[in-house]
């Protein structure tokens, strides 16, 4: 399956049953660099829209929402360790977590490559 | 910045500089400032420590003041303009050395602080009975409005609006800056120099001081609209010099446990509980003259009943401003007023303000940050040492 995008800027992706999620790269870019990282415990349950995790950077702290209501099965303790890392690869090895959907339909309602494009082209 | 219109806001000289070197505006103090260039915040910061850094700070006031009283030059010309500057803020200003800049504040009738600011001295003799003001940008309306109000028949305030301000931080700040203006090397700390730059005939009036808000060695050169750009542009060339924005300056004036007017010190706190009493005259805490001089004798005596005081988070998560501080058993005894991540302290770092029985170093509170306690404990400030060049 291809990525897909909300509008706060996470991106999610299939793998396996469940769905990574982490922040967009333009996302990051705006963020600038990133200096904290505080992510779920395995095992929570989130519904779409929940604060999730949190991101900071050296002038601002932001929430990560969950783009789909879920469990999370597996968090990425090497960005809460190096968070930097999310300024060098938000969209590969710097993911947040997996969540293993309870409602996968919910993805229907967000944005592809092309239409997360022009929704952060203007934002 | 998308969004919104930049029309509105002011620019200084170096706004097309600014934009060609890709920097990310924002607004502030009505001023379309950079906040930070391509290079980002933490690049930025760690370059200003490391070697030095070019900081646009035009949007701060400047102004010459003029004594009514006694003619430039004369005999006294200095005692005349300093006694109208002292009933106003508590600074030793009439001692102050000749080519000596002053850290100091002006003060409300309740003894809060209206600004924060820097008043410097001429060295030459010809100029004595002149001033040299530094104020923040948010408060030079008020401040300007203030001092003609109250001291309009003592003083000539000359705003200087032809005048930007470009600072220049950091340990190779000094090699830097000789190079274009020799002698400013050999100043040290807290000292002003009037140079002609570029150093040919008809070159323009450039007020060099060595100080700064970086905690860093480093200059401020107040130079004619005319060559803000110019200069900007000779200082870029030199190979240790890379541009910072306002965001990386947040970072650096908060690791050196500097206050930001608004924020830090406000028309509430009193210089005392703002931990600035180096801000009071020795002589003057004596003799009062100021306004609010009942509640700052009366704090320099008793004690503030609350305290400006450095914070660690225990961590790695910053605590922000406006996060309320804990003691131990839950109850609230104060807020962080600014906070955030220090990169050369390589872990979070704030500063706030908490009753003043919580105020000794080591002291463990917590800091609530998204509903949860953040264990703290109070710490010294600067978080990085000051490297300010003495001589």
């Amino acid at each position: 399956m291809t990525v897909k995008y909300t509008e706060d800027h996470e991106w999610v992706k299939a793998e396996g049953d469940a769905y990574v999620i982490g922040v967009s790269k333009h996302a990051a870019e705006q963020l600038g660099d990133v200096v904290f990282v505080e992510l779920p415990e395995v095992g929570k349950t989130f519904a779409k829209g929940d604060e999730m995790a949190v991101v900071e950077s050296v002038k601002a702290a932001s929430d990560v929402y969950a783009p789909i209501s879920g469990d999370i099965v597996e968090v990425n303790s090497a960005i809460v360790d190096e968070p930097a890392k999310v300024n060098e690869d938000p969209q590969g090895a710097a993911w947040f977590v997996k969540i293993k959907p309870s409602n996968p339909s919910e993805l229907d309602a967000l944005m592809d490559e092309g239409a997360y494009k022009d929704f952060a082209g203007n934002s | 910045m998308p969004n919104q219109d930049y029309n509105e806001l002011k620019k200084t000289p170096l706004y097309d500089l600014h934009l060609s070197l890709g920097a990310k505006m924002v607004e502030f103090a009505g001023y379309a400032m950079p906040v930070q260039y391509p290079a980002g915040i933490l690049k930025e910061h760690l370059h200003t420590r490391e070697k030095a850094g070019l900081f646009d700070v035009s949007h701060m006031g400047q102004a010459f003041l003029h004594s009514l009283e006694v003619e430039r030059g004369a005999p006294g010309a200095h005692e005349a303009i300093a006694a109208a500057l002292e009933t106003l803020m508590p600074g030793e200003i009439s001692k102050l050395k000749k080519g000596a800049a002053r850290y100091t504040v002006l003060l409300s009738e309740a003894g809060g602080v209206l600004d924060d600011l820097m008043v410097s001295r001429p060295l030459r003799d010809d100029l004595q009975g002149m001033m040299f003001l530094v104020v923040n940008a948010a408060r030079k309306k008020e401040d300007f409005a203030l001092i003609q109000q109250k001291l309009g028949d003592r003083v000539r305030l000359d705003i200087a609006h032809d005048r930007a301000l470009l600072a220049v931080q950091g340990p190779k700040a000094a090699a830097v800056v000789s190079r274009l203006i020799p002698g400013a090397a050999e100043q040290t700390f807290m000292t002003m120099r009037g140079y002609s730059w570029p150093a040919v005939d008809n070159g323009a009036y450039v007020v060099v001081s060595r100080l700064g808000y970086t905690g860093e060695d480093g200059f401020e050169i107040s130079v004619p609209n005319s060559h803000a750009e110019l200069l900007a542009k000779a200082l870029l060339a030199a190979p240790e010099v890379e541009p910072v924005g306002l965001g990386a300056r947040d970072s650096l004036r908060l690791e050196a446990g500097l206050c930001l007017y608004g924020h830090d010190l406000t028309p509430e706190t009193s210089p005392i509980e703002g931990n600035i009493a180096f801000a009071v005259g020795k002589r003057r805490r004596e003799e009062g003259g100021f306004p609010g001089a009942e509640r700052i004798q009366r704090e320099l005596i008793e004690g503030p009943k609350r305290l400006r005081i450095g914070l660690k988070p225990e961590g790695r998560a910053p605590a922000r401003e406006g996060a309320e501080i804990q003691s131990v058993d839950g109850q609230k005894i104060g807020e962080v007023t600014s906070g955030g991540f220090g990169p050369s302290a390589g872990a979070p770092v704030a500063m706030g303000y908490v009753e003043a029985g919580f105020s000794k170093t080591g002291t463990q509170v917590n800091l609530i940050v998204r509903g949860k306690p953040l264990p703290a404990i109070v710490a010294d400030m600067p978080f990085v040492p000051h490297r300010y060049y003495r001589g």
